[in-house]
């Protein structure tokens, strides 16, 4: 081959390349977007194979760890790869102001009423309903702690903690462990005194407090005995008891509870198949088996009558349960999240 | 004769065009546009134009004056494009957290026709100044806001520089750390990396490819991998603490993952390749003939090395230093993993405000003082190591 006949060759390969780049997303195979792990598994066989096989259509999956910019540039950059995303209750806040999602066709979801009233918005429903509390395993810890007053009573129980890595969440458990019951908690929270009260309170384990970032983490840590109580998802605590016959208990009091949702990016190729998605995961007769996947709450009340009552008792959304619960701060989060990161970070660091 | 010399300078040209194409597109520009978000401020001034009039002429200090509320009442209404009113909230939140939820309740309301001219009875902290002052402070297009936060420094209400109040940024000692873990981490890849680089060389056959195939097989394997495998190493009911504390060479396990350690251990460990092939590259090209030949003049093995091999070899040892140390700069996954909370590296408070709080600008500011302290150590090390160790003949 001459040279010429080479420059040639490359102009067309990369006349190419740059043509392919140029493709819209083909239309037709829709992305959905979950968190990965336990849930997503369950999400596969309730919802994403009868839906496609229902629709006769292709769904893709991926998984992602939530952060609001991943989404923001996805969408800026136009045409975005993910269609229909699993989102946080503050990322859903965030991008429907910011217009990065698509507004719901609720005509096609069913009537507003039939869920719970924290997973309607204009532009994404709440699938589930997870809880952020205390965990440890009843059997390194037979008389295990009972709050997070506990939490912090290392003479009763020697041994580490971890935490989740960020301000929210651990600022919420370090005012219940100084004491401010569940309903106080953002009232105090707000104020300077009560951010600073949060962090004196998380120093005072020093050298006992580790850190997570991944659920499945927390787990690891437990099982390993690396510590010996943790911040942990109530769906992967009774994921490992169910599958590996661990005696984990999830603290039910001064457990956080939050709903994440369906929403479509705007932009999407796939619109019309990503609302009939979201519509066909809402149903009650499909929502009614995710718990058997994984101990989240569902949103839809109809489907929630449904669940049996042996996995409905391990559900946050379960009357019992709810109680001395604390629905998280959305509003508290959307608007310190920036400020309270960049002063946990220097903490952190200082350290 | 001119016509053919001009073909082959098309050509030429030509044949460069992909690499320089490569390099304008994803390096100069991104650098480029880099730069201009983090000294670009005009996210409040393009939704606000007719409040920043009016705030032009306020002291800063008493209630807002009814033409400020109006005008921002104005401007709202007249804000078409939802993703510019999103990134000024976003810009207002963060220099005075609660603008968000104030944001979005003013603009729900403003979308009455009844509301105004007044905001005290949508939300009475419009009658507080630090919200105005945060209007106020973000109506110049270009700032050193950001590449000052990067630095843990702000300018005070006069416009002096001052230091940030204790405890609520550590960046600069972030940055420290971040330097201070790959010049560590370095260090090590050259304390081990050059003795078996020596190694490799010296073999031969299927030694040599074995020895080889030892640094290549990790480079080939997944940076996550390699960092799980040191996490089930290190960790504390581990396999290296359960090996010291059944051979009684140790009492209690020691504390290996979860701090600088077990960071140290594990990116030396990912990052050796990086030392090993440079240096293993340079050693094969030199005569094995010089060292005999260095003995037979009657130098001492040690001193025949430090006269003979080590200046010979020493171009690879500095591009090595220099790979690995780039790339440590950067680390982030190893860090998060095997890290304690005191082992943060810069590149995680950077990817917080990229994928997490979308602060480009805050982002590109760290990125920027990130860049500029590495070329002025590259530069440095330029000097020391001679010019001709890093880029000239090979």
């Amino acid at each position: 081959m001459t040279i010429k006949n080479g420059i040639r060759g490359f102009g067309l390969v990369s006349a190419a390349i740059l043509a392919f780049a140029a493709t819209p997303g083909l239309a037709g195979d829709l992305t959905i977007v979950g968190w990965g792990g336990a849930t997503q598994d369950g999400q596969r066989e309730a919802y994403f194979k009868p839906f496609a096989a229902k629709e006769g259509i292709k769904v893709l999956e991926d998984s992602w760890d939530g952060g609001y910019g991943v989404l923001q540039s996805k969408v800026n950059a136009g045409n975005p790869n993910w269609d229909v995303v699993q989102v946080e209750s503050e990322e859903l806040v965030l991008g429907c102001a910011d217009g990065i999602y698509e507004k719901l066709d609720w005509a096609q979801i069913g009537p507003k009423e039939d869920f719970l009233e924290e997973s309607v918005s204009d532009c994404g429903i709440g699938t589930l309903t997870s809880g952020t509390g205390l965990a440890y395993d009843s059997e390194k810890l037979p008389d295990g702690p009972k709050s997070w007053v506990d939490f912090w009573d290392l003479k009763k129980y020697p041994g580490k903690r971890a935490l989740r890595k960020g301000p929210k969440y651990t600022l919420e458990f370090a005012l219940m462990g100084d004491g401010v019951p569940a309903d106080k908690v953002y009232e105090v929270l707000a104020t300077p005194e009560g951010v600073d009260r949060a962090f004196k309170k998380l120093e005072e384990l020093g050298p006992n407090l580790i850190w997570w970032e991944a659920g499945a983490q927390p787990i690891q840590y437990l099982a390993s005995g690396e510590v010996a109580m943790s911040a942990a998802y109530n769906g992967r605590v009774s994921n490992v008891n169910a599958k590996e016959g661990k005696k984990f208990v999830f603290v039910w009091p001064g457990n956080v509870v939050a709903t994440d949702s369906w929403v479509i990016l705007k932009g999407s190729a796939n619109k019309e198949a990503a609302q009939k998605a979201i519509a066909f995961m809402s149903q009650p007769e499909n929502q009614a088996k995710m718990p058997k996947y994984v101990a989240y709450g569902i949103t839809n009340k109809k489907a929630a009558a449904e669940v049996p009552p042996e996995l409905e008792k391990n559900l946050p959304t379960n009357v019992d349960n709810l109680k001395g619960a604390l629905p998280l701060g959305v509003d508290f989060w959307i608007d310190n999240n920036e400020s309270l990161t960049q002063r946990f970070n220097a903490w952190l660091a200082t350290r | 004769m001119m016509a053919r010399l001009w073909n082959r300078r098309t050509r030429a040209f030509l044949l460069v065009m992909p690499m320089a194409l490569f390099i304008a597109v994803f390096f100069v520009w991104p650098l480029v546009i880099m730069v201009k978000q983090s000294v670009s401020d005009t996210a409040v001034l393009q939704i606000l134009p007719r409040t920043a009039d009016e705030v032009a002429g306020w002291d800063r200090a008493s209630p807002p004056s009814e033409a400020m509320q109006a005008a921002l009442i104005a401007d709202l209404r007249a804000a078409t494009d939802e993703k510019a009113v999103g990134d000024m909230v976003r810009r207002l939140n963060s220099a005075q957290s609660g603008f968000r939820t104030l944001m979005s309740k003013t603009i729900s309301a403003v979308a009455k026709p009844e509301t105004g001219p007044l905001l005290a009875p949508v939300d009475k902290r419009w009658m507080q100044p630090p919200y105005w002052i945060a209007i106020a402070d973000a109506l110049e297009p270009r700032t050193d806001r950001y590449l000052l936060a990067a630095v843990d420094l702000e300018r005070d209400a006069t416009g002096d520089i001052t230091q940030m109040p204790e405890g609520s940024s550590a960046n600069r000692l972030i940055f420290g750390r971040t330097f201070w873990i790959a010049g560590l981490v370095t260090l090590f890849c050259v304390l081990i990396g050059y003795p078996y680089a020596l190694l490799i060389a010296a073999s031969t056959g299927t030694t040599r490819a074995i020895l080889l195939a030892a640094v290549l097989l990790p480079l080939w394997t997944s940076l996550l991998v390699r960092t799980a495998a040191w996490f089930i190493l290190l960790q504390e009911q581990g396999l290296i603490n359960g090996f010291l504390l059944s051979t009684g060479v140790i009492a209690s396990p020691l504390a290996l993952i979860f701090n600088r350690t077990g960071v140290v251990i594990a990116m030396t460990h990912v990052l050796l390749p990086l030392m090993v092939l440079p240096i293993y590259s340079v050693l094969v090209t030199i005569p094995t003939n010089l060292m005999p030949a260095a003995t037979s003049l009657g130098a001492h093995p040690l001193r025949a090395f430090v006269h003979v091999m080590l200046p010979l070899s020493l171009r690879g040892v500095v591009s090595g230093m220099l790979l690995v140390f780039m790339t440590a700069v950067g680390y982030y996954i190893t860090p998060a993993l095997v890290g304690g909370a005191g082992d943060q590296m810069i590149s995680a408070i950077i990817a917080f405000y990229s994928t997490q709080t979308a602060n480009w600008s805050m982002a590109s500011a760290l990125g920027m003082v990130l860049l500029a302290i590495t070329l002025v150590l590259y530069v440095v090390y330029a000097q020391l190591s001679g010019r001709n160790s890093i880029g000239g003949r090979m």
